[in-house]
């Protein structure tokens, strides 16, 4: 009996291999292992999510600056003096627009600065206008103001993107410059400005002297309507500082500024390292507190063609290119693809042939695309001599690529009509090409069309075998039919991406986010088919 | 000019179709029953046989006529070019073409304004020849259709075996496709291999034919064979995968785990077209975010770890790559997890067993070979992927496991020896079509691999 009672435990059940403290130890580790496993699939779905939302956020993030463009209005003289109404096509639109540039700064003397301030609007300038003339006959005979499109340096820096620029920040003591113009000595009150510099890199040297050389922040002192470009600071007696300088715009006077009067802008990317001179900087700023810059919705980069210059490279000949192409595709793929699937799926009976074919399409579905690249070149390009960077070209390959999916998409939809459908229609006395062309393909084409629809987006996507096809060539015409040369979106997103300007950066996002824009559209399409019109049974 | 024989051709068949229906009726004076097939059939039957075998002859012109044009230019001009090789040749016969139909034009001489103007009198004769071919093509088929047409005629039959050939004709482009990617790739490499013996190209360890032709004078044309080693090309390809197989094999599965056993309606919901819209990125999209923001982040990570990480080193491609390929794996282990039966769950679950038990000792056993099988197709998705690696893999090949070098692979090789301009009879082109054969080769038995897994192992359970 005491065996028997001892063989409970305190809850007065019995204790066996599975209620003893071991056992619940090791239930409390298997629900531990259980929760961190659920945890982990969690992880990885939120992983993936993560990824998702880095991708699209650096390129949304990236694209947004390109969707606008910088201009400067200039009034640009016209009259017959300038430009001769009999003679349009031989007048130098690039020399007026600069001439109405530089007039702008008359301090600007020496030739390497005027090159500079020229360089500050687009090289394209030239061909808006004349077009713009062209357009309108009236703009000749005076002087106009036309907003000029700036050259990518300036136009970046402008949008925040070159250098960091900090706000202006009144200086709290006298400053007294030696000349209006070159490099001159300025006298600050007090010493505030050497911790200034050594904040900001500033090189040590002898006798407690301080340069700015271009590996440092460029400090920028603008007083007496000049600004002053600090390059050496050292102290100097009664606590004041003497900093050498070079004058980047012509001051008005020698006459001591206040305190409060003058103003330091520090530019914190040192000169170096950026795309962008401060002189560039300093006139940039100028046009812009002269209320003459404006920045607009960019229609360049949605309405041109490529282009070598950042500023005027458009992605509207890509978008053609593309398009031509999808036609191409489409007008193969779709109805090459249908009929096999029609067949495979309703006529074939089970032979040799048909085996072979449904192990070719599965297998073609899992070849890497470049093979289908190399197929274009070896046999489209060179054995049957077809043109080189031709959308015709591109949307077969695209089409042989695209093929597979297609066939299996219509497949699957033709396979998910009941059978009672066909029996109904042989039963009144229909043939079998009347039963699958009257009956089964109406139905099935919803889910034949989703297919199609996503077959297409893959192949809008697709770049590897266009390259092998020479549609990477540039070309900076819009493609006016399907055997001119061409190039398509996601190849203009390649050769962008590896051009160095700072500028095709922005513009490679931006090309993205329409290529995106594009797929997100087609796969909306196929899901509205989808939910709309296919009928489950 | 063809172009309006095209829409001829179907404004005839739209024509015929209605005039062979009109017949049709008429000949049993309106008593369409009386017929045996269908008016509708009749005029199918007609506009068939009046457009078809002409638009057949188009098709069939316009894929041969280029060749045949520029073979005869060049027959014609043999004198002029016989000091040419193959590529001045190709850019003479370009350039004779650009001048004669517009487009641009590399330079002009006399010598080719003389051959375009050959240029386009042969093709104003086989635009000729063609136009005469096609119409009386057409005239004869209504001819032959038209005086078919009566009261007893089999012309449904006739039609449906047409449409039926059409089918066939069809699905065997798949065939065609796959016999023309295995002859070009075939026909190209052996002419690699009889430049470079195939051994020296398969286990080389030197791979840089960017300086294939080294020696002047008597030895300009001739090949370094030592230098078309594609070893270390594999050996990146590998390495790069194998990275973006540890992104996305463990993610992947869990991901599928996850979402067909554990989440909830509303999780799967949003999880399900994440993963789908990271498949349906083109690969373009991840090879800019990969060499724009990844390969420098690693790079940041490594200098402030004190490690030299290249620029374009294998880590950030192959973790881009794996993240491209997380959707391709998750959803194909999903098909696989779901395919097993409920029933063994709840066996599982009857015994006592938690559900990540039940998942690691009764799920996954049992969905084994279709796991292995995805694991081996998001394999061969990687060794083929190309635009990944062509944006952020470096080009030289280093022979490394290191990942944090830069290495390239098969596919980079491939797109740098084909883009640009190139002369089609040099060992560099050639080496590329012989690379993309190996790639053929890989893929296709990693594929075969994964489908025999499947039928072998696979357990039948219903």
């Amino acid at each position: 009996m005491t065996d028997a009672i001892s063989s409970f435990g305190a809850v007065g059940r019995p204790v066996s291999i599975h209620t003893d403290d071991a056992a619940k130890a090791r239930l409390k580790g298997r629900y531990r292992t259980e929760t961190w496993f659920k945890w982990l699939g969690a992880a990885a779905v939120a992983l993936a999510g993560l990824f998702l939302v880095l991708l699209l956020s650096t390129i949304v993030t990236q694209a947004i600056p390109a969707l606008r463009q910088n201009y400067v209005t200039l009034p640009i003289d016209l009259s017959a003096a300038k430009v001769d109404p009999a003679k349009l096509d031989e007048v130098n639109y690039d020399a007026i627009a600069q001439e109405a540039l530089t007039a702008k700064f008359p301090d600007v003397t020496s030739r390497q600065d005027k090159r500079l301030l020229r360089g500050l609007i687009s090289t394209g300038t030239g061909v808006f206008l004349r077009k713009d003339i062209a357009a309108d006959p009236g703009m000749l005979g005076g002087t106009v103001d036309y907003a000029v499109p700036l050259d990518d340096f300036a136009d970046l820096y402008l949008k925040g993107l070159l250098a960091d620029v900090g706000s202006d920040e009144a200086i709290s003591t006298t400053v007294t410059p030696s000349q209006t113009s070159g490099d001159i000595d300025l006298t600050f009150g007090d010493d505030a400005m050497l911790a200034l510099a050594r904040g900001h890199g500033a090189t040590e040297g002898e006798n407690g002297m301080l340069t700015l050389t271009s590996g440092a922040s460029s400090l920028l002192v603008a007083f007496n309507g000049g600004t002053v470009k600090l390059t050496a600071l050292s102290p100097a007696a009664n606590g004041t500082v003497i900093a050498k300088g070079t004058v980047i715009e012509a001051l008005d006077s020698t006459a001591p500024a206040a305190s409060g009067q003058a103003f330091l802008r520090v530019i914190e990317t040192p000169e170096a390292s950026r795309k962008i001179s401060d002189k560039m900087i300093v006139w940039l700023d100028r046009l812009k507190s002269a209320g003459l810059i404006e920045s607009r919705f960019n229609s360049i980069f949605f309405f041109t063609g490529a282009s070598r210059e950042p500023e005027l490279a458009g992605v509207w000949g890509a978008v053609v290119g593309s398009f031509l192409t999808m036609i191409v595709t489409l007008a193969i793929a779709f109805p090459i693809g249908v009929s096999a699937a029609i067949y495979l799926e309703e006529f074939a009976p089970k032979n040799r042939l048909t085996t072979m074919i449904e192990v070719n399409i599965n297998n073609l579905a899992a070849v890497p695309s470049i093979v289908f690249g190399l197929l274009g070149l070896a046999v489209f390009l060179n054995f049957f001599g077809m043109p080189r960077s031709a959308p015709v070209v591109g949307g077969m390959v695209l089409a042989l690529m695209t093929l597979p999916i297609i066939i299996i998409a219509s497949r699957a939809s033709l396979r998910a009509v009941p059978p009672s459908i066909r029996e109904a229609a042989l039963g009144i006395g229909a043939s079998k090409v009347q039963t699958v062309f009257h009956h089964v393909l109406p139905l099935a084409m919803p889910g034949i069309m989703t297919g199609t629809i996503l077959g297409m987006a893959h192949a809008l996507g697709e770049t590897a075998p266009l390259l092998m096809i020479g549609m990477v060539a540039f070309i900076v015409d819009i493609p006016g039919g399907f055997t001119d040369p061409a190039t398509i979106l996601p190849v203009q997103i390649f050769m962008w991406a590896d051009f160095p300007e700072a500028g095709f950066q922005q513009k490679t996002s931006a090309a993205i986010l329409i290529l995106l824009v594009f797929l997100v559209i087609m796969n909306a399409i196929a899901v509205i088919l989808r939910r709309r019109f296919e009928r489950r049974w | 000019m063809v172009g309006y024989l095209v829409v001829l051709l179907l404004v005839l068949a739209a024509a015929a179709y209605w005039i062979g229906r009109t017949r049709a009726i008429a000949s049993v004076n309106g008593d369409v029953a009386r017929l045996h097939s269908l008016p509708g059939q009749h005029g199918m039957f007609l506009a068939l046989f009046a457009a078809g075998p002409a638009l057949l002859a188009i098709v069939v012109w316009s894929l041969v006529t280029p060749s045949i044009e520029s073979s005869i230019i060049a027959d014609r001009f043999s004198s002029e070019l016989s000091g040419m090789g193959v590529p001045q040749v190709e850019a003479f016969i370009r350039d004779a073409r650009a001048i004669a139909f517009g487009g641009l034009v590399g330079f002009a001489d006399p010598t080719k304004e003389a051959a375009a103007a050959l240029y386009k009198s042969v093709h104003a004769t086989s635009t000729w020849i063609i136009w005469t071919v096609a119409l009386v093509l057409s005239a004869s088929g209504f001819y032959w259709a038209y005086s078919r047409i009566a009261q007893a005629y089999r012309a449904r039959h006739v039609v449906e075996r047409i449409l039926r050939a059409f089918l066939i004709a069809c699905s065997v482009v798949a065939i065609l496709t796959t016999i023309g990617i295995v002859l070009s790739l075939i026909f190209e490499s052996l002419r690699f291999f009889q430049q470079v013996p195939f051994y020296k190209f398969l286990f080389g360890t030197h791979w840089s034919p960017q300086s294939a032709f080294t020696g002047a004078g008597a030895e300009a044309g001739a090949v370094n064979e030592d230098i078309f080693g594609m070893v270390p090309l594999f050996a990146g390809t590998l390495l790069i995968t194998f990275i973006a197989m540890l992104v996305a094999a463990p993610i992947g599965l869990m991901a599928a785990i996850y979402l067909s056993d554990y989440a909830s309606k509303s999780v799967r919901a949003v999880a399900k077209p994440v993963l789908e819209i990271l498949a349906g990125i083109p690969t373009v999209v991840y090879g800019f975010f990969a060499a724009l923001t990844v390969a420098p982040y690693f790079r940041g990570i490594g200098e402030s770890l004190g490690l030299n990480v290249a620029s374009e080193s294998a880590l950030a491609a192959g973790v881009v790559m794996g993240i491209m390929i997380i959707p391709f794996v998750s959803s194909l282990s999903d098909d696989v997890i779901n395919a097993v039966p409920q029933s063994l769950r709840d066996g599982s679950a009857g015994l006592g067993a938690t559900k990540s038990e039940t998942i690691r000792k009764v799920v996954l056993p049992a969905a084994l070979p279709g796991i292995v099988s995805a694991m081996l197709l998001a394999v061969s998705r990687a060794i083929g992927e190309t635009m990944i690696v062509v944006m952020a893999a470096g080009l030289a090949a280093n022979l490394t496991a290191n990942p944090l070098e830069a290495v390239t692979t098969v596919t980079v090789q491939i797109v740098t020896l084909l883009v640009g301009d190139q002369e089609f009879d040099s060992a560099k082109t050639l080496a590329a079509f012989a690379l993309g054969l190996v790639l053929f080769c890989i893929t296709l038995s990693l594929n075969i691999v994964a489908l025999r897994v499947v039928q072998k192992y696979r357990e039948q359970y219903d």
